[in-house]
């Protein structure tokens, strides 16, 4: 099989830049989210729409991210 | 890389064309365990690093009778050519890549890219774990100079005679956070070790995931002063990011004499007493 409707793009989730990578592999839509800074996967999801992976996935990203606390430097 | 391809990279296209061949077993390794799931490249075995490429019980890297079992049940041998990749630009490939060296394993190999350029170059994904018949693997002693514990750290920061280079971003070298975004903190303290340099992995890759040429990544590490007459130790948050950067320094710019501290900031931020620079 071949990955299809593949979408990559980047926006912002409890104040963090997040990357958020898509795409259908057979009938299921498989979502990840990683962090841009450094870039590690830390949420994922799958659907059967797009709509329903993402939503999935940063629900859970916001979760975690809510959890990752700043300090004074 | 691609001017310069050394043997232990390959294209995403190589693997393409030879995943499948008699002697070659790719691997997937990546920080999300589940992503193998996700679809891989067809004929790849997934490594989980959090069970498999390491010892459970103790804080430590796998033990020897435990990676030969791992690569025997996945047709491993001593003379297969093991092809790593997976996601977040191959993180844990190289964590795996470090490991193999360590004991031994001759013909080990990174897919430029990793899962990343795969999945965007829309290539064949399979979502079927292979089987292969079990081979017998025997490890080489373990080669310890491949890896820097505690008390070398310590000297280096003392004595000032081997670079440290601190590979995370830079809001962990500063110690405004503990850990990535989205990711459990793992020590009491943030900031680095005394007298590291700051160059986040991130610097070493294209947009695409690959490396940066030669030239690029040999201009850039001059410029910080990072040379391959001195001894180097990379360390981030758990080693793995820093296995990276092991492996681009020692295997892609040819320097000698280089650590990866896998320890990394997990263990000095969580020492009693260990001086800490923010």
């Amino acid at each position: 099989m071949k990955p299809e409707d593949y979408s990559r793009r980047q926006q912002e989730l409890e104040g963090w830049a997040i990357t958020i990578e898509t795409y259908k592999l057979g009938d299921v839509y498989h979502c990840s989210v990683a962090n841009v800074d450094p870039g590690a996967r830390f949420a994922r999801a799958d659907g059967s729409t797009r709509e329903e992976a993402e939503s999935r996935a940063l629900e859970k990203a916001a979760r975690y991210l809510k959890q990752t606390r700043r300090f004074g430097v | 890389m691609a001017a310069t391809l050394p043997s232990v990279l390959v294209t995403t296209e190589w693997v393409a064309q030879h995943a499948t061949d008699a002697g070659v077993r790719v691997v997937e390794v990546d920080v999300d365990t589940t992503a193998y799931d996700q679809g891989h490249v067809p004929g790849a075995a997934g490594w989980n690093w959090t069970t498999q490429l390491c010892d459970t019980l103790v804080r430590d890297i796998i033990p020897v009778q435990k990676l030969e079992q791992l690569l025997g049940n996945a047709g491993i041998d001593n003379k297969t050519t093991i092809v790593l990749y997976g996601d977040n630009n191959n993180w844990f490939a190289a964590w795996a890549f470090w490991q193999l060296k360590i004991y031994g394993h001759e013909d080990v190999r990174i897919m430029d890219g990793g899962r990343k350029k795969w999945l965007a170059e829309g290539r064949e994904l399979s979502t079927a774990a292979p089987t292969l018949p079990a081979k017998t693997y025997t490890a080489r002693a373990p080669d310890l100079s491949l890896r820097a514990f505690l008390p070398e750290v310590q000297t280096a920061v003392s004595t000032r005679k081997a670079s440290l280079v601190d590979v995370r971003s830079p809001q962990e070298f500063t110690g405004e956070i503990l850990s990535p975004p989205g990711l459990p903190e793992t020590c009491q303290r943030g900031g680095h070790i005394p007298g590291a340099k700051s160059i986040p992995w991130g610097k070493n890759c294209n947009e695409d995931g690959t490396f940066k040429s030669f030239d690029e990544l040999k201009s850039m590490y001059s410029a910080q002063g990072i040379t391959a007459d001195q001894p180097v130790i990379a360390y981030c948050r758990i080693g793995e990011r820093s296995s990276l950067m092991w492996f681009l320094l020692k295997h892609l710019l040819g320097f000698g004499n280089v650590k990866n501290y896998d320890g990394s900031w997990t263990e000095w931020g969580n020492l009693v007493g260990a001086p800490v620079e923010k």
